[in-house]
């Protein structure tokens, strides 16, 4: 049972930064701007906090409120992120430039930058920034249960965070007046502009709205892979964007997939000590089996589902209010 | 006297030859082309200066020693010129698979593994099958383009976006590749005495007929072989295809407007499958130019390659044009180089915000070619349009005075 409890918490932790990610993705692609720079403003969130971290590592503040610390990492990455997308919205919607562009050029700079950044202060070729032991918010005993081990084991205060975002982004997208507006933009931009609906302030919000879910994310990544900031995500923005489209751009579903995916990533995780799971004893390195796995699954659902999925119709189309 | 006669009509000639050559660089600075290069030339000085910006907050003493050692690092002996060259093949070749799915209206950004089947068929046909170069080179392009199908198949059949699937075929080729790799013996270093259980054996001691030739000049660099004229030559194939043949029209057109394409009589949903196997196939190639050079060895990892997203940014700096990805994938080749060499007063990082830099200033390509519209072309008053103009009043004037002085 007790193993159950650790591949729940593990499944917990793989999923909070795909959800919060690809949420984010979501309120972009929504308005119309793909964003594919995702990865790039994990790492720029994941760097900023980790460094907020080691600055206040020690300090009196971090001692007594350790917590109200770690918010303040990860309203600074929220911010960071939203600054750093920004250069993304200014190439897609006011230079009108092909989307991949921006993105490309931001998911590159991200992590030299980081490596740059960690260089300068912490000396030659140390790029990894440790998360000091103050940063989480619940500690599982050595003899925990079943229960002590899914919510105490690997939790951060980036998980009550992101269920607050999922609640959040299900009544902004489909309950308020913005939501509709912001779907509106994604989908026809002309007709929302013709009832006096600005497009570029929208996808400007859309796209900053997903570069700061973006750099929570990346904190929530930096927390869960345990060693702290080693200026990459691994993929992790783009395979976010890849459960964005999996969960065809609807709130819910995206949570589902994530989850769904992040099940049967902690499940390769943990193949050895799960009692009932093959162990292909006769194949050398039978963990890339389990590695597999999760995109294996992905592929075979979406295939089955995906005559239905639909993407925002003007996504990617630089909106021209002059154009015909 | 007759010195000076001389003097002058060799002066008058050289002018006439001036003015020639400057009338056609007017000519063609009045180009598309041109308008494109010179707009990328801006955007490369303007990194580089952030890049020295750079180096002057981090370490203000050696920014200068910094700069120089990138920007002339790529060239400073004659290995390094052959390690640019060497680098620049397989970027050239999976620049050109991203620059070809662009062309075609597709993103591919599965290059990675398609690059990654094509490396592991072509050291598998080198070790296993103990097939010459070629045969190699034509395996790696048959498994890249069949990594590169299969995300065409599920975008033209069931209506899967190209990106997630690339995204996920990345990851699933990776994995796989290991699982063979760690399960053949025969390709381990170790069967052959080596030490190393997650790296392949060298090609070169199991099959000599696998390498690359090198024409001869292999004393000059281990780096030096026909790798690079194999990828420029493709380059140029493929500029044919896509723009001298009815099968390029069609997958251009397919790109542009799949319906408007499909009305037209267009097979689009075969089209979008062949697009991607060509880039798969491009992206593959790649992996075979990298391996059979004989100077790399492919190794069991977690972690994709970074040279098939890197197909992304040479793609983005050639403007998916074929040719341009020559250039674009020469440069960064270049510059990566040098920034190799610039460790350990720099990280070498400091090279990817260069290009990174360059790639998004690229998005300012229109604004930079309205900019040269007005100040350097079509403004009559502007200070370099007089600069321009100077030279050719004054060669006239000073024609025909020589002439009259010839008369006299």
């Amino acid at each position: 049972m007790n193993v159950f409890g650790d591949l729940i918490a593990s499944m917990i932790a793989f999923a909070v930064p795909l959800i919060l990610v690809a949420l984010g993705a979501m309120y972009s692609e929504r308005s119309g701007t793909i964003n594919i720079a995702l990865e790039g403003i994990m790492i720029i969130g994941g760097l900023a906090a980790s460094l907020l971290f080691k600055v206040l590592n020690g300090t009196e503040f971090a001692t007594n409120a350790p917590q109200l610390a770690v918010l303040l990492g990860i309203l600074l990455a929220a911010v960071v992120g939203a600054l750093y997308s920004f250069f993304l919205a200014f190439a897609s919607i006011r230079l009108k430039a092909d989307q991949t562009i921006g993105g490309t050029a931001l998911n590159m700079l991200a992590p030299a930058l980081a490596i740059v950044i960690t260089w300068a202060i912490q000396g030659q070729g140390q790029t990894a920034i440790y998360t000091p032991d103050w940063v989480p918010l619940a500690t599982a005993p050595v003899d925990a249960n079943f229960f002590e081990r899914v919510f105490l084991k690997n939790m951060y205060l980036t998980t009550p965070i992101c269920i607050l975002v999922i609640i959040a982004t299900v009544i902004i997208i489909y309950k308020t007046k913005f939501g509709l507006r912001l779907r509106a933009c994604g989908e026809n931009p002309a007709a929302a502009d013709s009832v006096g609906i600005n497009v570029y302030r929208m996808r400007y919000i859309g796209v900053m709205i997903s570069g700061a879910l973006a750099g929570v994310g990346g904190v929530a990544f930096t927390l869960a892979a345990g060693s702290g900031f080693a200026s990459t995500v691994a993929g992790y923005g783009f395979l976010a964007l890849a459960v964005m489209i999996f969960g065809n751009w609807q709130p819910t579903k995206i949570v589902l997939a994530a989850l769904l995916f992040a099940f049967f990533k902690s499940l390769s995780g943990m193949s050895g000590s799960i009692p009932f799971l093959p162990s292909f004893d006769n194949v050398k390195e039978s963990l890339y089996i389990y590695l597999m796995i999760p995109y294996i699954v992905t592929m075979i659902i979406l295939a089955l589902t995906s005559k239905k999925s639909r993407a925002p119709k003007a996504e990617g189309i630089p909106y021209d209010k002059g154009a015909r | 006297m007759k010195v000076k006669v001389w003097f002058t009509s060799v002066l008058t000639a050289l002018k006439h030859f001036f003015i020639k050559i400057w009338t056609a660089i007017k000519h063609f600075r009045k180009t598309k082309a041109s308008k494109s290069i010179l707009a990328s030339v801006f955007s490369i000085i303007i990194g580089v200066l952030i890049g020295f910006i750079l180096m002057i907050a981090i370490k203000p003493n050696e920014a200068f020693y910094g700069l120089g050692i990138m920007l002339t690092g790529g060239a400073s002996n004659v290995s390094n010129i052959f390690q640019v060259l060497y680098t620049a093949a397989p970027l050239l070749m999976t620049g050109l698979a991203v620059g070809f799915a662009f062309k075609t209206g597709l993103f591919n950004i599965g290059a990675a593994g398609q690059y990654t089947v094509g490396a592991f068929l072509a050291i598998f046909g080198a070790i296993v099958l103990k097939l010459p170069w070629y045969l190699d080179i034509l395996l790696a392009a048959l498994g890249g383009a069949l990594w590169g199908a299969i995300p065409g198949i599920f975008k033209a059949f069931l209506n899967v976006n190209e990106v997630i699937t690339s995204i996920m075929f990345n990851w699933i080729g990776l994995f796989t590749v290991d699982l063979i790799i760690a399960n053949t013996p025969m390709m381990l270093s170790s069967t052959y005495g080596g030490f190393d259980r997650s790296r392949t054996v060298d090609i070169v001691a199991v099959n000599p007929g696998a390498k690359l030739p090198s024409l001869g000049m292999e004393s000059l660099s281990a780096y030096m072989n026909i790798g690079i004229f194999l990828a420029v030559i493709i380059a140029i194939l493929i500029y044919i295809i896509l723009n001298k043949t009815t099968f390029g029209y069609e997958l251009k057109a397919c790109g542009y407007n799949k319906e408007s394409s499909k009305y037209a009589g267009i097979n689009a949903k075969r089209n979008i499958v062949y697009s991607m196997a060509i880039s798969g196939a491009l992206a593959g190639i790649g992996g075979a130019l990298t391996y059979l050079a004989g100077t790399a060895t492919m190794q069991i990892t977690k972690s994709i390659s970074p040279i098939g997203f890197n197909g992304i940014p040479v793609a983005l700096l050639g403007t998916s044009n074929p040719i341009g990805i020559i250039f674009s994938a020469i440069f960064i080749a270049y510059i990566q180089i040098g920034g190799n060499a610039m460790q350990p007063e720099f990280a070498t990082e400091v090279v990817d915000i260069v290009i990174s830099v360059i790639i998004y200033l690229s998005a300012f390509s229109l604004v930079f070619k309205q900019l040269i519209d007005r100040y350097l072309l079509n403004r009559k008053n502007s200070k370099l349009q007089k600069l321009i103009k100077a030279p050719d009043d004054q060669a006239v004037v000073s024609g025909t005075s020589a002439k009259e002085g010839e008369q006299q």
